[in-house]
Parts: structure tokens; C-alpha cells; sequence
């Protein structure tokens, strides 16, 4: 566990969280750009929207883990948006606490919600 | 020149805790819409997500569930909800590959910011038509 003191009275925390936070928002981006562009490609392909060929798509392991990676990547960049907009907007700390801790549920339900429907297919 | 000086201080609006009122006055530029766009597109994609997984759920679970997505997704105001989303959804991801070129310093002018924000706000537009199209069947 490393200590950000720096001197005798000088605490540093904070600086490293964001810096993290911020490489996440754009690599879980990345994710859902790629998996968009997927999506579209198979649409291109096979053209038509029919219901055997839209299961087919998601009942291929590989896609399912691809799906599954790019709602985990969505429900991690909501999350870190999200807070972003309660932290510029919402000053008193119990509310704004109690509000991310709200989103941090909504976003694990919608996560369970999400595994359920890829595994169904 | 002190007094003019001073006249023009004067003259301009100050604001302190600004509010509602105060905002729509505001003359924000395009990389400024944009911006302000990119958040409340991103914010009603965080509150619809559940219906948009319950769509998703339907499409998915069976032949007849199939049917009943494409009965909720045929109703005018489901469209014009769906219409929405997707406009939320193609701003957020034309305007998030802009932040992320500009990320990587591309594009980091006042004149190519300037240009690159109109055009992300006019394609994230344009696409929302040609998909809006699509959507209400014209083709």
C-alpha cells in the first residue's frame, strides 16, 4: 500500500483516481465502438431482420462474450459519466452519495439484467 | 480612459450563482453544444437503459417474444421515443470519437475545434435521419 504524503503535513489523495478513471471512460469507449461496428458489419451481411438470424448472432459463444464485454465496458463508462455529472452538479455530500450509490446499484441490476438475456438465447 | 475603462467593467453582466434563467441567455460556442449535447444524450441513455434491455430481452428470448418487440417497437410513440435514443446514441458516439482524436491532439485548433464540433453535431444528425427513415419505414 503506497503512502501519498508528501512532507510532514501534506496529504496527496485523489490525483490517481482520476487519471484511472479517465483511461477507463476511453478504453471501455473503444470496446463499444468496436462492438458497434460489428453489429453494423453483420447487418451488412446478412441485411435482413429476421428472428433466426438475429438469435443466431447472439447464441455464438463468441459473440456473447463480446456482447457481454462491451455492456460490462457501457455499465463501467455510465458509471464513470454519471458520477462525473453528480460531482459537478450536486454539491451536498450526503445526496450526492446517496445518489451514486443509487446509480452503482441501478448499474449492477441492469449488469444482471444484461447476463440473463445473453444466456437465455 | 480610466473612466471608460471603468464604464465598460460596469457595464457587463455579472453572475454569480448562476441559474436557470441565466443559462438559456447563455451564447455557448458549437465545441460548447456539443459538449453540453454529449451529456444529456449520455445521461438519457443511462436512464433508458432499462427499457432499451427490455427491448433487447424481447427481441431475444423467443419467436414469440420476437413478435411482441416488433408489436411494442410498431406503436408512433415507441418510435418517436426509439427516435430519440438513437439521435442520444449517434450524437454521444460521433461527439465521443471527436473527444478522443482530440485526446490524441488531433484536431486541437480553435478553427479545425471549431469545424470538427459543427460537423459532429450535423452528422450525428444526419445519421439520425437516414436511421429515422428507416424507422418509419419510407424505405
Amino acid at each position: 500500500m503506497p503512502i501519498y504524503q508528501i512532507g510532514p503535513k501534506r496529504l496527496v489523495v485523489g490525483a490517481h483516481y482520476g487519471l484511472k478513471e479517465w483511461i477507463i471512460q476511453r478504453a471501455t469507449a473503444i470496446v463499444m465502438v468496436v462492438f458497434t461496428i460489428v453489429l453494423l458489419v453483420d447487418y451488412c451481411i446478412t441485411g435482413s431482420a429476421t428472428y433466426e438470424g438475429w438469435s443466431a448472432l447472439f447464441s455464438n459463444q463468441f459473440m456473447k462474450l463480446l456482447t457481454l464485454l462491451a455492456f460490462i465496458s457501457l455499465f463501467y463508462h455510465a458509471w464513470i459519466g454519471i458520477r462525473d455529472i453528480w460531482m459537478d452538479y450536486i454539491k451536498p455530500v450526503s445526496i450526492r452519495l446517496t445518489l451514486q450509490v443509487l446509480t452503482v446499484l441501478y448499474l449492477v441490476a441492469c449488469a444482471a439484467y444484461a447476463v440473463q438475456i445473453l444466456w437465455k438465447v | 480612459m480610466v473612466d471608460s475603462q471603468q464604464n465598460v467593467k460596469k457595464d457587463r453582466p455579472v453572475y454569480r450563482n448562476i441559474g436557470l434563467a441565466q443559462l438559456i441567455k447563455y451564447r455557448l460556442p458549437w465545441a460548447g453544444k456539443v459538449s453540453i449535447l454529449h451529456r444529456i444524450s449520455g445521461a438519457a441513455l443511462f436512464l433508458m437503459l432499462p427499457f432499451l434491455l427490455y427491448l433487447l430481452d424481447q427481441s431475444l428470448a423467443s419467436e414469440l417474444s420476437y413478435q411482441k418487440f416488433q408489436a411494442i417497437t410498431g406503436h408512433m410513440l415507441v418510435k418517436i421515443i426509439c427516435l430519440g435514443l438513437i439521435w442520444c446514441f449517434l450524437h454521444h458516439f460521433c461527439a465521443g470519437i471527436r473527444y478522443l482524436l482530440l485526446d490524441l491532439e488531433i484536431g486541437v485548433e480553435k478553427v479545425d475545434a471549431n469545424r470538427s464540433a459543427i460537423f459532429v453535431f450535423c452528422l450525428g444528425l444526419a445519421l439520425t435521419a437516414v436511421v429515422g427513415l428507416k424507422l418509419f419505414g419510407l424505405y
